[in-house]
């Protein structure tokens, strides 16, 4: 993956204080009182025909911030400004009725599940062509020729023999590549990946991996990749955030940020990669327990309970701010 | 592979193409159905009942003598004695009004099933949108249908149609709306919601809304599609449900219908023979067994149907 190209001026995507809140108890007479933080204000740029990483466990809100970008979830504070040179930038949750959908002409996505996210009941070609068809893009015949060409480009060959196929005769693999396709169908220019190779065995990651990064050369998309495996993070990304319960805790270029990680929960998340090799020795991070809640977090630091360098300016703080660090580096840590 | 070429082709085949995975897919149930034999023998008892319904018309048209066989206002002028045995002639008899029995019963058996099938039309329709948009939207939406389902799984159904059929009368097609009305909007509808909540929140749903797909789209195109099987199963137990009520009430003499296998056991009952069993066998048997059968038949296929569409009930 080439760098990220210098700043221009004007990001893809530029999410400011992005923030999402679930009520948990909703009652009809009842006042919401606990809230879910799943996103609690988040900031990041796109540039154009970067790879954005969003790395972090599970439940820290990654899914949430995707979903976000493209408008499956309303956020509760924040702007998303999606600019694509073409018209006036604007904010994706402003959008409503036609402006929406054409919105979703631009932006889409691929789900982590490729056994639940095709309809069981419809074909492959019905899959792939359902965007073209909402969209009203092209005839029959049309809407035929483009999703053979597109399942031609995601590597199912000939395409012919997979278009009157239902999706429980293919693959896990084979079911991703259907999934690219359908994103790409419609040719966006943003796609959110949600963590689109975590449920395929491991010799057919890479193969997905590099479709996705060819397609995005070829066609000049724009990723959010949502991952837990740093290693995938690597591979596709030029630059990473971190994200531990709905924070973002540290971003930068992905290089820099796995030679050099900052934030304490960082290199705790590095220290959890398995070497292999058994003699290979390195200091381990030793954090305690598991993910707090994110119902109502107290408002100090999210990663105090766990942090191996908190101490009592850490407990009596408030969250600490996302800061620059020096070279693009943001850290959100009073210690680092 | 260039796109002129995948054109020609999978043109012609799009349709045909379809088609035959229409095709493979019923053939692969029917095969499972077969194999559940109760299903079969509903089947059976359906269409032996389907066929006394399609040759009555016929009987009347060429064999039986109109004033003689009409199932509402012929008299057997030949028997001495009303009711009559069984006789070559009426070989169920006739009932206590000097009418021929068999032919009640198979011109019966039309309405029966025009009654059950449109009922459980009605009933599926109904109940399919319920679920379907309850569980699509959720929220106030969701709890004004399911307030309404309650409302309707409460109503004493018999009771309310005794009171209807004594102020604006009811006929087979008014007690078929009422009671897929009913149906459609209770229990029905409730158990679909049910099943249409685990496939609302599936991704394919969201992929759907993500490439631009509308409220109408998503539901009758991904979760509509999801709840077909099941609703199907519903629709046999309504028949079932449809045909009993209308036993029920016509034996009670509350409907406004020509006849009905209710109905002849009504006027047998208002002539004073019901307790005579073992003397008047004709009068009462052949309209019991047929309410009895053709409802048995209705929810032996649905049970079967279940087995083909839930393959966790499939015998191993």
């Amino acid at each position: 993956m080439t760098q990220a190209p210098d700043a221009p001026s004007r990001p893809l995507i530029h999410a400011i204080s992005l923030t999402k809140r679930f009520p948990v108890s909703s009652g009809w007479f009842r006042r919401d009182r606990s809230f879910a933080h799943a996103v609690d204000g988040v900031s990041f740029q796109i540039q154009r025909g970067e790879s954005f990483g969003l790395v972090g466990e599970s439940g820290c809100g990654k899914t949430t911030t995707g979903k976000l970008l493209v408008r499956l979830v309303d956020p509760t504070e924040g702007k998303i400004v999606f600019d694509d040179g073409e018209d006036e930038p604007t904010d994706i949750a402003s959008l409503s009725g036609r402006s929406l959908k054409s919105f979703r002409r631009k932006a889409q996505m691929i789900f982590q599940d490729p056994y639940e996210s095709m309809n069981p009941r419809r074909t492959i070609f019905d899959t792939v062509a359902e965007p073209l068809k909402v969209q009203k893009i092209g005839g029959a015949i049309e809407r035929v020729e483009r999703v053979s060409e597109m399942l031609g480009m995601v590597g199912l060959t000939p395409p012919a023999t997979f278009l009157f196929r239902y999706p429980h005769e293919l693959s896990g693999g084979q079911r991703q590549r259907v999934a690219v396709a359908r994103a790409l169908v419609i040719e966006p220019i943003f796609i959110v990946a949600d963590e689109p190779t975590s449920m395929l065995d491991v010799s057919i990651r890479t193969g997905i991996m590099r479709l996705m990064e060819d397609l995005a050369a070829r066609l000049g998309i724009s990723y959010l990749y949502i991952t837990h495996d740093l290693a995938v993070a690597r591979y596709m990304c030029s630059r990473i955030a971190v994200m531990y319960l709905g924070k973002i805790v540290e971003q930068g270029e992905t290089e820099e940020i796995l030679h050099n990680p900052k934030h304490p929960y960082t290199q705790a998340l590095l220290s959890a990669v398995p070497i292999p090799d058994p003699s290979a020795a390195r200091p381990p991070v030793k954090i305690e327990g598991g993910v707090s809640t994110p119902i109502d977090p107290p408002p100090r630091c999210r990663f105090y309970d766990r942090c191996p360098v908190a101490d009592a300016f850490c407990r009596d703080s408030e969250h600490p701010p996302l800061e620059d660090k020096g070279g693009g580096r943001m850290v959100a840590c009073y210690k680092a | 592979m260039s796109p002129q070429r995948t054109y020609s082709q999978t043109q012609p085949s799009l349709w045909k193409a379809r088609l035959t995975l229409a095709t493979r897919s019923l053939r692969q149930s029917w095969t499972l159905f077969l194999a559940t034999r109760i299903g079969v023998i509903g089947l059976a008892i359906i269409a032996f009942y389907a066929l006394l319904a399609a040759a009555h018309p016929i009987l009347m048209m060429f064999v039986w003598e109109e004033r003689v066989y009409d199932p509402v206002v012929g008299y057997a002028f030949e028997e001495t004695r009303q009711p009559a045995p069984p006789s070559l002639k009426h070989p169920l008899g006739t009932d206590p009004l000097g009418r021929d029995v068999l032919s009640q019963l198979m011109f019966s058996a039309r309405s029966e099933f025009m009654l059950g099938l449109l009922a459980a039309l009605v009933t599926v329709s109904i109940g399919t949108i319920v679920g379907a948009v309850s569980a699509y939207f959720g929220g106030v939406v969701d709890a004004v249908l399911m307030r309404l389902a309650d409302i309707m799984i409460m109503l004493p159904v018999i009771s309310v149609l005794v009171v209807l059929s004594a102020l604006i009368g009811v006929e087979h097609f008014e007690l078929a709306i009422i009671i897929g009305i009913v149906s459609g909007f209770g229990a029905t509808g409730v158990v679909l919601k049910s099943q249409a909540l685990s496939v609302v929140v599936k991704p394919y749903v969201e992929a759907a809304k993500t490439a631009g797909g509308g409220h109408v789209h998503v539901i009758f195109v991904h979760v509509v599609p999801n709840l077909l099987p099941l609703s199907f199963l519903y629709m046999m137990f309504t028949v079932t449900g449809a045909i009993f009520s209308e036993a029920v009430l016509s034996f009670l003499g509350l409907l406004d219908v020509r006849m009905s296998w209710g109905l002849m056991i009504h006027v047998t009952e208002s002539a004073g023979y019901l307790l005579q069993v073992t003397e008047y066998w004709w009068l009462i048997f052949p309209a019991s067994l047929s309410i009895t059968l053709l409802c048995s038949s209705f929810y032996l296929v649905g049970r079967s149907l279940d087995e083909v569409v839930n393959p966790r009930l499939r015998q191993l």
